[in-house]
């Protein structure tokens, strides 16, 4: 019992030391006279950032780079990085906040260095228009965030179940069987006669969320709140309509209503149980993830139906809490230039925000090789240009959650589409109000 | 040596008598003070840990209580009141009332079932009094995810074996009952054998010829379990009851971990099984960030579960006094 107790004493010491040596580690506590300085960057997903960190670190030999949240999901990264901001301290030296979260930090920008004072305002011209101004607060005065992606749509699909419900495979022509959404849902009932085992989408709010986005650029440039901040979801016509296409799309029983971003989603990807996937720039990085080595050569990548639209997209910012701003603004600028959206785009597919990346012929003429060598540079970067942003207003993400909760109950036969879409208004509006 | 120590007072008055009055002060101060010292540690770690946190919290919860904003504006009751009427508070409460007893009843019966069963003449009985607890020391947060998988609409193995039988696959995610019993497996499977234990500490304490003249008397092994055991047993089970009651009403991370993807934080598309922690998780985070009812919430989670446990004592109180009075005595 003795020895048993007095390993327990020692396991104890052992996990006490290595939490207090963790603890130390990150966060970049030391001071920042002379020994080289750890920069911290909290990301989620893939950023595709790893061989510009080895390039910056070999030119600035007094920096250490090291990445956090890697891989992971945007809905525990968002709550983990406003604690941090909240407790003034744990926050990475340079954060990545996604656009859907950064209007909800826009209204409390204290916690944020203005880059402005930094030379930001220089660097302009290095992003497309809306972008810029995205990552700026609504008075002009303070620059939050620096962009790094923008999420051009594509639809990403299999070509081995595609080929199985004898539906064509190669790209040009998949794009042409759906101009619109109305003519993909016609592929999707074809697809589904042909009882391959597999359904044709993932998951209803994706798709949904697609389509939102995209007749909501195309019509006002705004989904749930109009750009004066009042929320319109049950008077807006764009997000009506995305809702009855998506209510279209449940009908014909296209879902296999894999909950978006679940552990049962991402085994559908590995067994190969859905055909197509909406598919924002991003998430060819997310597909290859979840898919796996496996699948690789058997996705391919072909246009969406409808016309263009904007889903995602990221910024860089530096929050006031840490200890090497200098640095951290130094390192945010360098991912975030052309040379660091190229390098990302690269690496892990998020489409650069940078007009000057976008007409690179690095871009253009680059190939992803998990997706059948499909030429993503001309997929994505083609449009990216004539992007139409759809604005967002304060409590964007809590609204959105209930619209497309709502849509999941209809998926799911919980609710009708009409009971479905009361919900989705009434649970908005509390939450709008919360 | 008597006359030697007469002989001195009045050599050195002075200094002996301010010795020996510091001495009685010193020596009151230690009878009166030194308890206190010696407790101290427990009461500063409580004010620190448990007292403070309490009473900011309530503070917080007065107020419109941005997580980031720079102000926050006092408003009184008014969280509270609001959460009076938010009926999605009121369906976590049902959740976590349902997942409570739904876990608890059958798990403190297991447990109760099992200790009797290890209080018995085994082969190998340190080895059985072991592997009960092992599942208890397994990390909640990798029994919630193996449950999960186990769990799952399409992939599971639960689903897979119903299938087998001939029943249809239930989708425990997105069905209240269902979601309800699954989370309820995982905190029985956690749970029963460290109860069990703490069953079967008590029940060695139970005097062995209390047994021996009940068995003269003709009391078989059920009548002596329900007879003498049990009631003796009264104590240990208010005491299990009670941790059991703070942890279920607690209950966090296995309805948590049970959903994954966009805003598993929800517990299920209709808050299937979101428990109360869970929607205070909503509100005081994302991704509302409203600190000031997300703290209201957590105190009316205190206090339902002082209610619940003044309940459950009362409800043993009777039920364990009325078995004393007729069996023991």
């Amino acid at each position: 019992m003795g020895l048993f107790a007095r390993r327990r004493m020692a396991a104890v010491a052992v996990v006490a030391a290595t939490a207090l040596l963790t603890t130390a580690g990150c966060g970049g506590d030391e001071p920042a006279a002379d020994g080289p300085v750890t920069l911290t960057v909290d990301v989620f997903g893939q950023f595709g950032y790893e061989q510009l960190y080895q390039e910056y670190m070999a030119s600035h030999p007094g920096v250490k780079i090291v990445e956090r949240g890697t891989g992971g999901n945007l809905d525990e990264y968002s709550p983990k990085l406003t604690q941090w901001l909240a407790a003034g301290k744990g926050a990475g030296d340079v954060v990545a906040i996604e656009e859907g979260l950064l209007v909800e930090y826009k209204a409390n920008p204290q916690n944020f260095v203005n880059l402005l004072d930094h030379g930001a305002a220089d660097l302009k011209g290095n992003f497309l228009e809306w972008k810029w101004n995205g990552g700026m607060t609504a008075d002009g005065k303070q620059l939050i965030g620096l962009g790094t992606d923008v999420g051009g749509m594509a639809i990403c699909y299999r070509t081995d179940l595609f080929a199985k419900a004898g539906l064509p495979t190669e790209r040009d022509a998949v794009s042409k069987l759906w101009p619109t959404w109305q003519d993909y849902v016609k592929v999707g009932e074809k697809f589904k006669a042909a009882n391959t085992g597999a359904s044709f989408l993932d998951a209803a709010t994706n798709t949904f969320n697609t389509i939102l986005l995209q007749s909501a650029g195309n019509a006002q440039g705004y989904s749930y709140y109009d750009t004066s901040d009042n929320l319109v979801v049950d008077s807006n016509p764009a997000v009506r309509q995305a809702y009855d296409t998506t209510m279209d799309i449940i009908d014909s029983g296209l879902s296999g209503k894999y909950g978006a971003w679940s552990e049962e989603w991402v085994s559908a990807f590995k067994q190969a149980k859905f055909a197509t996937i909406a598919c924002p720039a991003w998430m060819t990085g997310v597909i290859e993830g979840n898919a796996g080595p496996a699948a690789k050569g058997k996705w391919d990548i072909a246009q969406v139906p409808g016309n263009g639209g904007n889903w995602g997209g990221s910024y860089l910012a530096v929050p006031k809490q840490g200890k090497h701003q200098a640095e951290a603004i130094e390192l945010a600028k360098f991912l975030t230039s052309a040379k660091g959206q190229i390098g990302a785009f690269k690496a892990k597919g998020p489409l650069p925000s940078s007009p000057q990346a976008l007409d690179d012929p690095a871009i253009a003429s680059s190939t992803n090789p998990y997706f059948s060598a499909a030429p993503v540079g001309k997929i994505f970067a083609a449009g990216a240009k004539s992007l139409k942003p759809v604005y967002m207003g304060p409590k964007n993400q809590a609204v959105r959650t209930e619209v497309e909760n709502a849509v999941r109950t209809v998926e799911l036969g919980q609710r009708n589409p009409a009971q479905g879409w009361t919900d989705a208004v009434t649970n908005a509006k509390k939450a709008a109000a919360k | 040596m008597a006359v030697q120590l007469d002989a001195r007072p009045p050599v050195l008055p002075g200094p002996r008598t301010g010795r020996h009055a510091g001495r009685v002060r010193l020596s009151r101060f230690d009878t009166r003070y030194s308890p206190y010292l010696y407790i101290a540690p427990f009461f500063l770690l409580f004010g620190v840990f448990g007292v403070y946190p309490l009473a900011y919290t309530f503070w917080v919860s007065l107020h419109d209580w941005d997580l980031l904003g720079s102000d926050h504006p006092f408003v009184g009751a008014r969280n509270y009141t609001q959460l009076m009427a938010d009926p999605d508070f009121w369906h976590a409460v049902v959740n976590t009332l349902g997942i409570f007893v739904i876990s608890t009843v059958p798990q403190l019966l297991a447990a109760l079932w099992l200790a009797n069963l290890l209080n018995r003449q085994l082969r190998a009985r340190t080895t059985w009094r072991m592997a009960v607890l092992i599942p208890n020391v397994t990390s909640t947060a990798a029994v919630a995810i193996v449950f999960a998988v186990l769990f799952g609409r399409e992939f599971g193995m639960v689903n897979w074996l119903l299938d087998v039988v001939g029943i249809g696959g239930i989708d425990w995610k997105s069905n209240r009952v269902a979601s309800w019993v699954a989370i309820s497996a995982m905190v029985d499977w956690r749970w029963t054998g460290y109860n069990a234990l703490i069953f079967l500490a008590a029940m060695q304490a139970i005097p062995r010829d209390l047994y021996e003249s009940a068995s003269i008397d003709g009391a078989n092994r059920s009548r002596q379990f329900w007879s003498i055991t049990v009631p003796l047993l009264k104590p240990t089970i208010i005491f299990a009851v009670i941790i059991s009651t703070i942890g279920g009403l607690q209950l966090f991370t296995e309805p948590r971990l049970f959903h994954s993807g966009t805003n598993a934080i929800r517990g299920g598309p209709l808050r299937e099984s979101q428990t109360v922690t869970m929607y205070m998780f909503e509100n005081a985070f994302a991704p509302h960030y409203n600190f000031g009812y997300g703290s209201a919430v957590a105190w009316l989670l205190f206090a339902l579960i002082a209610v619940v446990a003044a309940i459950n004592v009362l409800i043993l109180r009777r039920l364990g006094g009325g078995a004393g009075k007729e069996d023991v005595l």
